[in-house]
């Protein structure tokens, strides 16, 4: 579903992501782990455009990414980013409601049950203020998917939260793995990512060192750039 | 003594009428009409001013700066009483209208980019990821935000245009000051028309501010919790 051939990304003289090839198939959950400045979240913008790659290709369902495709692709930021002037359900409907142009009325009722799957239909005609961190990502995740997108990616979303509300997020999420969605995730979980993925990706200085089951990457990793990082997680967990 | 207070007490009287007169039918129309184009001009031009097109940048750039470096009444004097000698002839009222427009023009714009700019990224991002377009972000996600934070500076703006029509008196244009001018050429009571002419611009302003105050709490009930 997802093929990412030799992508290169340089800011400046600075080269973050240093050759990465990488597929995904269809309904795969991955994870991606690494330390800050591996290139964790840039890989994922270059994914939804945000960044354009400097060389290489991502292609979708063998497509090009172009604003089609990216209708595709949902996406949820590790600062939330709601729109702070309009309420949860305004936040869910702007979208679908300016980009596909379906009508108030139908988008309402998937907007409410997007609401309730992720626990907060009765917080619908509140504002983003009103809301906790976690529950700020939680809408923010009913906003990506009311673009019924094919693919997920989150960019660490629960690292701006306090350690008391991740739980819930995860739970939404690990809720949507179990549906069969496609996922990239990049996140300092490791529990998380243990639990709920198919398959974990450690990068490293703009590289994949090592790509695997969960169960092989965090019982037996094979890198010793995987092992020293690993460590460092488990004294700073 | 009594007959000199009566006289003073119905001039006073006498003139009112004219005077407001005179500002609601020139001094509130020259600021509605001045305010409504000068927004469109500043926000074209703050468009300009972010756009990646180094030939807009540069247009708006220069229009900001000669505007504001330049008298607002020379810039008058130049259109209604310049121009004819170049074939471009303007009856007051159009010529005040242009002046007013240009300035409200160059000086918003800067308060509208610097609201759009105060706008975190975060939300042009959220809104291409899903997939808006530029355009569309603008359009309902970064401007009905940006508008909360220009809407006071904003404000503060068209009180001042609202003072500044006065300076359309000197070409001609029959607004308030012109009127309140002419009755005191008849009069010779300039310390009372005058005053009285204050009075009345000080009116138009305080239920102006009014206005703003209540524009600022709707635009911010999503802060409100």
């Amino acid at each position: 579903m997802i093929t990412i051939n030799n992508v290169h990304k340089k800011f400046g003289n600075l080269e973050v992501l240093k050759g990465i090839d990488l597929k995904i198939k269809k309904g795969e959950v991955v994870c991606v782990i690494g330390s800050s400045g591996s290139g964790k979240s840039t890989l994922l913008r270059c994914m939804n455009t945000l960044e354009s790659v400097t060389s290489g290709t991502i292609l979708i369902d063998g497509k090009r990414l172009d604003d089609q495709t990216t209708k595709d692709i949902g996406m949820v930021f590790q600062r939330f980013n709601l729109f702070a002037h309009l309420t949860v359900l305004e936040n869910i409907m702007l979208a679908p409601m300016v980009v596909k142009g379906e009508s108030k009325d139908e988008l309402r009722e998937n907007a409410i049950n997007l609401l309730r799957k992720v626990g907060l239909e009765q917080k619908s005609s509140a504002y983003p203020n009103q809301l906790s961190g976690g529950q700020q990502q939680r809408v923010a995740i009913a906003r990506a998917l009311a673009m019924a997108p094919k693919i997920m990616l989150f960019d660490e979303p629960t690292s701006s939260l306090d350690p008391e509300l991740v739980g819930e997020v995860l739970e939404v999420m690990k809720a949507l793995a179990e549906e069969g969605m496609t996922m990239l995730i990049a996140t300092h979980e490791m529990e998380f990512a243990r639990e709920v993925s198919d398959r974990v990706i450690f990068l490293d200085g703009g590289v994949i060192v090592e790509d695997g089951a969960p169960e092989e990457i965090f019982e037996n990793p094979k890198h010793e750039r995987t092992k020293a990082f690993l460590n460092r997680m488990r004294k700073s967990g | 003594m009594d007959d000199q207070i009566l006289r003073l007490v119905g001039i006073l009287t006498d003139s009112f009428i004219p005077l407001l007169k005179a500002g609601l039918l020139f001094t509130v129309p020259l600021a509605l009409i001045s305010f409504a184009l000068g927004l469109t001009l500043a926000f074209l031009t703050a468009l300009a001013r972010i756009s990646s097109s180094k030939v807009l940048q540069s247009i708006a750039r220069f229009y900001v700066w000669l505007i504001r470096g330049t008298p607002l009444l020379v810039q008058l004097f130049i259109i209604f009483y310049g121009l004819p000698a170049i074939g471009v002839t303007l009856s007051a009222f159009p010529s005040a209208v242009i002046g007013f427009t240009l300035n409200v023009g160059a000086y918003n714009s800067e308060t509208i980019r610097a609201a759009i700019q105060s706008i975190d990224r975060g939300q042009w991002e959220a809104s291409k990821a899903l997939g808006l377009t530029r355009g569309k972000a603008l359009r309902y996600v970064v401007l009905p935000q940006a508008l909360r934070v220009a809407i006071p500076p904003l404000s503060n703006s068209f009180v001042g245009l609202v003072k500044d029509t006065s300076l359309a008196a000197a070409i001609t244009v029959t607004e308030m000051f012109q009127v309140a001018q002419q009755i005191t050429a008849r009069t010779y009571e300039p310390l009372l028309l005058y005053t009285e002419a204050a009075f009345i611009y000080l009116i138009f302003c305080s239920v102006l501010t009014h206005l703003q105050g209540k524009l600022e709490v709707y635009s911010s009930r999503h802060l409100t919790s």
